[in-house]
């Protein structure tokens, strides 16, 4: 298992990851804000971003979007 | 896709070099040749009388008890039924009215002449606040303060524009965006400049020193008196940017209380509709949400040119009056408008907003991509006939309506 041993090396990249489980988070959420609630109703910091898909998802006028540019 | 860019840049273009102007108040039969005996204009697309809502039945029916055309409300009412009455859009000629929109022969309409395109459109004068025709009221008081517009104001207002060279409107509404209005739900800075611009030559002009006293009290007893100004004045600026092939901006936005309608320069005068919504906002002391009229009126040509709700940050005071939130908020809808407009006017610029200009020339591919419809800053009229104004709100354009002219556009440039 040489690739994990490497991985598991207490480096500084993995002592970013490990601090995510400690340290108090600051969310960005993006998308449905069902999501940010819950989370601020625990007491963690969130920016709620309001973004859908464009055309709501609908495929056809997606395609035509992309045709036709912004 | 470059023909598009193009198309669109070049209706910016249009709309910044507009020079609309106030000129003149003339009879509805001078203004609009093609209008005939028992023809009614109505505001928004075409709707037929099954299918009006019961303010635009109420006004309809007052109209043509006020042109003699009916005896009373109910014979009116039947005559209507029967198809006496011949119904069309305010926008098919030239013209706009606000909420209900009633137009006909007799009726004073103000012109406003765009200067740069040499091109007219039409208003009626502000019958002023609380039970007026335009949010269907249709009693003995109503009509008789439309024949005091016919025979006195109107003509006293037009004689008055006609000694001089016109109001021009643009540098007013730059003022009037510096000073609180948005110019459809806040018009007392521009009621009152206007008024000011106006009141000597009424003086110069008048015959009758009471006639006088009272129109100048009318104009200015009334906040809202600037609104139909600023919509002749809207439809002036977005005639001349109709059909530009390829353009996806939007040339004119309106309801009649059944649908909402849009048109899109690339795609001619065809109307793109969709069943319109129910406005959002507060409520007069003893009304509530369920007297509320779905939206109406062809007022929303005022954000068609980046008014409204889209000038809502030069406007604090307007948003807590449409029930939008906090003053401090109203920045923000200015903003997310900004999202979805090709550009924005130098010289129509919102001071708190570090002289932000106002979103200009609503682009139909970024309301889609962005899933932004319009806000509207609008009245809100009770559901039956005859009652009047309940409240002011906010609404949305429907999306229904941007994606079917989307399609259309995708068509008319050959893309499938």
């Amino acid at each position: 298992m040489p690739e994990l041993t490497r991985y598991m090396e207490p480096t500084m990249e993995n002592n970013k990851v490990t601090n995510l489980l400690t340290d108090p988070l600051d969310v960005i959420n993006i998308g449905l804000e069902g999501f940010a609630t819950e989370l601020k109703q625990q007491g963690v910091a969130v920016t709620h971003v309001d973004w859908s898909p464009p055309a709501a998802g609908d495929p056809k006028i997606a395609d035509l979007l992309s045709k036709l540019g912004t | 896709m470059q023909l598009i860019e193009n198309a669109n840049q070049e209706a910016v273009t249009r709309m910044l070099s507009a020079d609309p102007v106030l000129i003149d108040v003339i009879p509805a039969s001078e203004a609009i040749p093609a209008l005939k005996d028992h023809m009614i204009l109505h505001a928004g697309p075409p709707v037929a009388w099954a299918d009006m809502c019961g303010p635009m039945q109420g006004a309809i029916a007052g109209i043509a008890v006020f042109e003699g055309w009916a005896s009373d409300l109910e014979d009116a009412a039947a005559k209507a039924a029967t198809g006496a009455f011949d119904f069309h859009p305010n926008h098919h000629f030239d013209a706009v009215g606000p909420m209900t929109g009633m137009t006909t022969l007799s009726q004073p309409l103000m012109v406003v002449e765009n200067r740069t395109y040499k091109n007219r459109a039409y208003c009626a004068l502000n019958e002023g606040l609380g039970k007026v025709m335009r949010f269907g009221g249709n009693d003995a008081s109503v009509l008789a303060r439309l024949a005091w517009l016919r025979d006195s104001f109107g003509p006293a207002v037009g004689r008055a524009l006609r000694s001089g060279d016109g109001i021009p409107l643009k540098h007013l509404i730059a003022r009037g965006l510096t000073m609180g209005d948005e110019m459809h739900q806040r018009n007392v800075a521009c009621s009152g400049l206007l008024l000011r611009e106006l009141a000597p030559a009424l003086a110069r002009t008048a015959d009758d020193n009471d006639e006088l006293a009272k129109a100048l009290a009318f104009i200015g007893g009334n906040d809202q008196f600037f609104l139909n100004v600023a919509m002749a004045m809207g439809k002036s600026i977005m005639d001349p940017v109709r059909n530009i092939h390829g353009s996806s901006i939007v040339t004119a936005m309106c309801r009649n209380g059944t649908d909402f309608g849009i048109r899109v320069s690339g795609t001619g005068d065809t109307w793109f509709t969709a069943p319109v919504e129910m406005p959002e906002g507060l409520y007069f002391p003893g009304f509530t949400e369920a007297d509320a009229n779905p939206d109406m009126g062809d007022s929303t040509i005022v954000e068609t040119i980046g008014l409204g709700g889209f000038a809502m940050g030069a406007s604090p005071a307007v948003a807590g009056f449409v029930g939008a939130g906090a003053a401090s908020e109203a920045g923000n809808f200015t903003r997310t408008m900004s999202e979805i407009a090709a550009g924005e006017n130098p010289e129509w610029t919102i001071p708190a907003m570090d002289y932000l200009g106002v979103p200009t020339g609503i682009d139909i591919r970024l309301v889609l991509e962005t899933g932004l419809a319009p806000t509207i800053n609008t009245g809100i009229a009770h559901r039956e006939p005859g009652v009047g104004q309940v409240g002011a709100g906010v609404v949305r354009a429907p999306m229904k309506c941007f994606e079917g002219a989307l399609i259309a556009l995708a068509e008319s440039v050959g893309v499938k």
